[in-house]
């Protein structure tokens, strides 16, 4: 490249970056609300970042893209399911595209990269599946708030007292993914049961991704529990279904399930295999309450599936967006007023049918059902109600500063109670 | 004999001479980067600053891939291991960033010390499958060690000192670390120790022969690769206030070793022209197409058809075919 070629290319360069600020300006003003959905549309988790994508998107085109007078603008990003892109997507989504707000993310890594960022940048963040206890706990942060989320080890809970006081089960096994989420949410789960005077008898923690539970099923086998709680996602949970079908343990000894062993992501790709495992969960796409019967029936419409928790979960918290957006009557740069408008919602429309509302913590209460795994008429499966535990919390039945002190669930800690 | 590295031997005396001849090449770079601010403000400015972290760590691997014909995979655990300690010691002891840093960096040696003693003895295909294990096994800690590295989860927290902050000042504290550890690299692979190591490339046995002691050098090289891995590793902490086991991952050494090959194997700054490419791919394209990956895929196929040498190669080779053209 000789000096006149140089001269060119660099003058062309600058224009470039010159042309690439004024699009920045533009981009704002009083205009339209500008959301930043970060979902995983590549990677592992991306078929449930697809159903995030779909259930936030629901909701906004059902209202016609405008709430408050004001246009709504989504700007979805790719997740990668990779926390490190994550970040970078969330720096990109406040710092050029310049958006009002984020929500979004799946895997707990993510979720917690992007909330560290919001911390620091000061923009509300919103995380309607990443259950990772201590956002709404021991490490709060103000304006990252688990909109229509739920904490990992609240839903299991209700599971455990059921499950101990109806079915009379007094020794359990759990297996569950080695990570975080099946941590807390076999922490939930165990703490609970063990209060009630009942045991765990063993703890199976397999890696991310096992494609054989043959070890597991055998050692379950031969130590003869009451009953197994299972706590897998995605491809994992549909792999121990089948194996323990395929191992004829299916019908002989009872198998529980946290939320996401049954979620329709999982259930909707087997047959009779899934029938009859309980779980628990605050959504249940089988409850009869017209709400939920009118939501799945717009998202079955609209996207030929039954909603899994994703979808659900993300629709429910555009809704939730949107009572708090009218509240503040659009404006939605008055940071402190939009948060506390949000914290302040009861969103008494959701498809859940009842109304819903945070606690102090920035976490959802909810009515939790016991789900059972049922045959529809036309042969597909899904979750339907058996019981109800009413106004559930993140606490559950404890008080929220005792709880917080005692450490957060990990593999060595899981709340058992020494009888 | 390593086919990446094959070819480059020329184009690096070519370049070393043009870098000699051609000071304002250089001054002209050094001028558009600290212009980035300017030109490219906010979101642009963070993204430079990734781009110049992630050069960094490619011209790292460069060192031994292009120089000592070793080509490593095992970057992304150093770099990932110097950023878990600064994360550590400023989220959890909460102790004095710099304290921290020099601790980062330490232990990014000390890892390649361990490395480099297991690994040195093998060169192509084993050395690569080698370091990669051994990549993985940090991995592996980073991910079971729940109680000192969080696991998935990861640490979070800021640890950049105060002074810092300012995205346009860490910007520039970077370029100038950038800037300081290219000329060291650069003065590196010129001294004797690096032109053994290029000896060693060409024939460990000849080298050997010769009264060198190669384990020796490749030891020294691969120390000096691993701090400059560690260096960028800092960095990268006080960038991103956040590491999990994602960083440390395959991926991550991957990720280093394709901005060396794409910009060019041998070129040392090749792997910056490589990072600028692979960073803008993957934050920039990605934005209008989750096949951004594909494209990538495209890119690298596409460059070892056309520039098997990588694009700065590909460059120099060029500029320097019509330079003896003119000269006929």
């Amino acid at each position: 490249m000789d000096r006149r070629s140089f001269v060119k290319s660099s003058a062309a360069l600058s224009g470039l970056a010159v042309f690439g600020s004024f699009n920045q300006v533009l981009a704002q003003g009083t205009g339209p609300i500008k959301i930043g959905l970060l979902t995983p549309l590549t990677g592992v988790v991306a078929s449930g970042g697809k159903e995030i994508a779909e259930g936030f998107n629901l909701y906004w085109d059902q209202i016609g893209r405008k709430i408050a007078g004001r246009e709504v603008q989504i700007f979805t990003e790719d997740d990668g399911s990779n926390p490190d892109i994550a970040l970078q997507k969330a720096r990109k989504l406040t710092e050029q595209t310049k958006v009002d707000f984020l929500i979004g993310d799946l895997l707990a890594n993510t979720g917690l990269a992007v909330a560290e960022y919001a911390k620091t940048a000061g923009i509300p963040y919103f995380i309607p599946v990443i259950a990772a206890d201590d956002l709404t706990q021991r490490k709060r942060i103000p304006n990252v708030i688990r909109v229509a989320g739920y904490t990992a080890s609240q839903m299991p809970r209700p599971l455990a007292d059921y499950v101990f006081k109806k079915k009379g089960y007094r020794k359990i096994i759990t297996i569950s993914q080695d990570y975080t989420f099946g941590h807390e949410q076999c922490g939930g789960f165990a703490q609970v049961f063990t209060e009630l005077g009942g045991s765990i008898i063993a703890q199976h923690w397999n890696p991310l991704n096992t494609q054989d539970f043959s070890p597991y099923l055998a050692q379950i086998q031969s130590a003869k529990p009451d009953a197994v709680f299972a706590m897998e996602t995605g491809a994992d949970a549909t792999r121990l279904i089948q194996q323990w079908s395929n191992f004829g343990m299916k019908g002989k000894i009872p198998l529980l399930g946290a939320q996401n062993a049954t979620d329709q992501s999982v259930i909707r790709t087997l047959g009779a295999e899934a029938e009859g495992i309980i779980s628990s969960a605050h959504f249940a796409e089988g409850y009869d309450a017209p709400a939920t019967k009118k939501f799945v029936a717009e998202y079955e419409a609209a996207y030929k599936n039954l909603p899994s928790i994703y979808g659900f979960s993300h629709y429910s918290a555009a809704m939730w967006i949107g009572e708090a957006l009218k509240a503040v009557k659009g404006n939605v740069e008055d940071r402190p007023k939009f948060l506390e408008a949000v914290r302040n919602v009861v969103l008494a429309s959701s498809p859940l049918g009842r109304p819903v509302r945070l606690d102090t913590y920035g976490n959802p209460i909810y009515d939790v059902f016991i789900r059972d795994v049922v045959k529809r008429a036309d042969g597909r499966y899904w979750n339907v109600p058996l019981e109800t535990y009413p106004a559930v919390s993140q606490f559950w039945t404890y008080n929220p500063e005792e709880y917080m002190k005692q450490p957060p669930y990990s593999r060595t800690f899981q709340g058992i109670k020494k009888s | 004999m390593n086919p990446l590295t094959n070819s480059s031997t020329n184009f690096t005396r070519n370049f070393s001479t043009m870098f000699a001849s051609k000071p304002v090449w250089t001054i002209i770079v050094v001028a558009l980067l600290m212009l980035v601010p300017t030109l490219l403000p906010g979101y642009h400015t963070s993204l430079a600053t990734l781009t110049l972290i992630y050069a960094l760590l490619a011209m790292s691997v460069d060192i031994l891939a292009g120089f000592a014909g070793r080509t490593p995979l095992c970057h992304g655990a150093i770099f990932g291991s110097a950023a878990y300690v600064v994360m550590y010691y400023g989220t959890v002891v909460g102790g004095n960033p710099w304290i921290g840093v020099a601790l980062g960096i330490a232990t990014a040696v000390a890892v390649s010390l361990v490395f480099a003693l297991l690994a040195v003895r093998t060169s192509g295909v084993y050395f690569l499958l080698l370091t990669l294990a051994l990549g993985m096994i940090v991995w592996g800690v980073c991910q079971r060690w729940t109680s000192v590295t969080g696991g998935e989860n990861g640490l979070r927290g800021n640890v950049r000192p105060d002074w810092l902050m300012d995205p346009v000042r860490f910007y520039y504290f970077v370029l100038v670390v950038g800037i300081a550890a290219s000329l060291l690299m650069w003065r590196f692979i010129r001294s004797p120790l690096g032109l053994a190591l290029k000896g060693i490339r060409e024939s460990e046995s000849r080298m050997r022969s010769l009264g060198y002691n190669t384990t020796l050098h490749l030891v020294i090289g691969f120390l000096f690769s691993g701090l400059m891995a560690g260096i960028s590793g800092v960095l990268y902490a006080f960038f991103n206030s956040f590491i999990s086991p994602s960083t440390v991952a395959l991926s991550q050494s991957v990720k280093g070793l394709l901005m060396a090959i794409i910009g060019g194997v041998g070129t040392l700054f090749g792997g910056a022209v490589g990072a600028i490419i692979i960073v803008m791919l993957e934050n920039v394209v990605s934005s209008f197409t989750e096949r951004w990956s594909m494209a990538l895929g495209l890119l690298f196929v596409v460059t070892m058809i056309f520039a098997p040498e990588g694009i700065v190669g590909k460059v120099r080779s060029l500029l320097r075919r019509r330079k003896t053209n003119k000269k006929v």
